[in-house]
């Protein structure tokens, strides 16, 4: 990548007319140039993930006239993704996104080559997939696939432009550069399941990954040119809520277990397994603990005496509920004197995540009677109650 | 005098929403000792069961990451600012 960097474009690539008119305000740019618009085409990107921040991704560096363009993803465009995922439009829902994906880039740059990846990045196939591209930008959403892109970034050497968003804050960096760090000496462990929250769980600003997905294509074309300062060994902060961004300083750890001196890890491991995540198993007993939206709803309707426990956030309660005593899940420790350990508990938050954990909670402190509604309110949107909004 | 410490966005669900609280302490370490004092829930998202900080939170004096300060033993003054950067992992979906 930087090798080519200072060379000059490749010999086999030339610029036609309708390129140079195109691509004319990176032309007059001393520090782009012909030159620099030739390594642009040269070059391949491979995007993980088509998603908040795989939108503004693709359609910068497919408007920035970067030559290939791989996507890996294997989503189907869903309504609420359109608050953020700006290369997706209403008229996709239901679809592909690598569909949406390649129409859009298509239709902003058709000298863009675009490589479809229908699949989920795994250990077997990450090494065969990163290999034909340049560099990496990572736009994935969970931390066994953050781990994957990286070991295999760090084991392939290509530089890994990454972003990360939660709520209204973002951070941004490139890792697996020629002597910079990278994110195992970031994080050398990922959290346990449950302990971070997801943004499906905790929201985003729509804008925000739009921010942060752009910031990495400046880096990935600054890394393309071999111009400026990238962002190695540093990571930028950014928070949306009161627009100040701080940068800290990152090191390579010598000790780091994938590019440190005496490195552990020369093949990928497995990553689900790494993060604690165990696959559920086939043919296991259902759930004691919960109970299903049918099953609430006859009891119900037979007038027996439940008390509903919701754990959601106010704002969530707000779209829509089941008449529920709420109680955030970050506030039950404190306000659990509220509930009575003699009745029958049923908690419910959105989707069944942090019901289950309340569940849990409660059960330590020996509530006998309590358990958890599988599915959420979702659920109950979804099979009783047609009328109720679903968010 | 009290060092600022600057609480991320996931971890202020446990600090009454607060980005960022003033406290007395000498080093990183009682700082971070007196936060998770006074707000006891966020005790076990920083550290884990042997007390010891966890991987997956990093934590800064300044721009500089206390790993290669003099960790926990790090000194503070009133003038640097202690951030808590956990590793958070959306973007996709």
């Amino acid at each position: 990548m930087r090798e080519t960097g200072g060379r000059g474009a490749r010999t086999d690539v030339r610029l036609s007319r309708e390129e140079i008119r195109r691509y004319g305000r990176h032309l007059i740019l001393p520090e782009v140039g012909l030159d620099g618009q030739m390594k642009l085409k040269a070059a391949s990107v491979l995007l993980v993930g088509a998603g908040g921040l795989g939108s503004p991704l693709a359609l910068y560096l497919a408007a920035a006239g970067i030559g290939r363009i791989g996507i890996v993803d294997f989503d189907v465009v869903d309504e609420s993704n359109l608050q953020r995922q700006i290369l997706h439009s209403t008229e996709y829902i239901g679809r592909p996104k690598l569909e949406s994906a390649k129409d859009r880039i298509r239709a902003i740059n058709p000298n863009v080559e675009v490589e479809q990846f229908s699949t989920r990045l795994t250990s077997e196939n990450a090494l065969d997939i990163i290999r034909a591209f340049d560099l990496v930008a990572d736009g994935t959403d969970n931390f066994p696939t953050r781990y994957l892109v990286n070991d295999a970034c760090v084991l392939l050497k290509k530089p890994n432009v990454y972003g990360s968003i939660f709520r209204f804050e973002g951070q941004v960096s490139v890792f697996s550069a020629p002597g910079g760090p990278c994110y195992r000496c970031l994080y050398a462990d990922p959290p346990p399941p449950g302990l971070v929250p997801s943004c499906a769980e905790g929201g985003v600003l729509g804008v925000l990954p739009g921010i942060i997905g752009t910031m990495q294509a400046a880096e990935a074309v600054k890394l393309i040119l071999g111009i400026g300062e990238p962002l190695i060994g540093r990571l930028l902060l950014l928070d949306a809520l009161t627009m100040k961004t701080r940068e800290l300083k990152l090191r390579r750890d010598p000790a780091c277990k994938v590019c440190g001196d005496h490195p552990e890890i020369k093949e990928l491991i497995d990553y689900e397994m790494f993060c604690g995540i165990t696959p559920p198993e086939a043919g296991a007993a259902p759930d004691a603990d919960a109970i299903s939206v049918t099953e609430v709803k006859e009891k119900l309707d037979r007038g027996e005496s439940l008390f509903l426990l919701d754990v959601r956030e106010p704002q969530e309660y707000q779209i829509a509920n089941l008449g529920g005593h709420l109680i955030p899940l970050s506030d039950l420790p404190r306000r659990v004197h509220e509930l009575d350990s003699s009745r029958e508990i049923v908690a419910y938050c959105h989707t069944g995540v942090r019901s289950g954990k309340a569940v849990q909670f409660l059960k330590q402190l020996g509530f006998r009677k309590v358990r958890n509604l599988t599915g959420g309110i979702d659920a109950w949107a979804e099979e009783i109650d047609a009328e109720m909004p679903r968010y | 005098m009290a060092t600022r410490i600057l609480i991320p966005t996931p971890l202020r669900t446990y600090t009454e929403r607060k980005d960022s609280v003033l406290l007395e302490g000498n080093t990183v370490g009682e700082l971070l000792q007196r936060l998770t004092a006074t707000y006891v829930p966020l005790k076990r998202h920083l550290y884990d069961d042997t007390g010891s900080l966890r991987n997956f939170v990093n934590v800064y004096v300044n721009d500089e990451d206390i790993r290669y300060l003099q960790k926990e033993q790090t000194l503070v003054t009133e003038k640097d600012t202690v951030s808590i950067i956990p590793s958070i992992a959306g973007g996709r979906s």
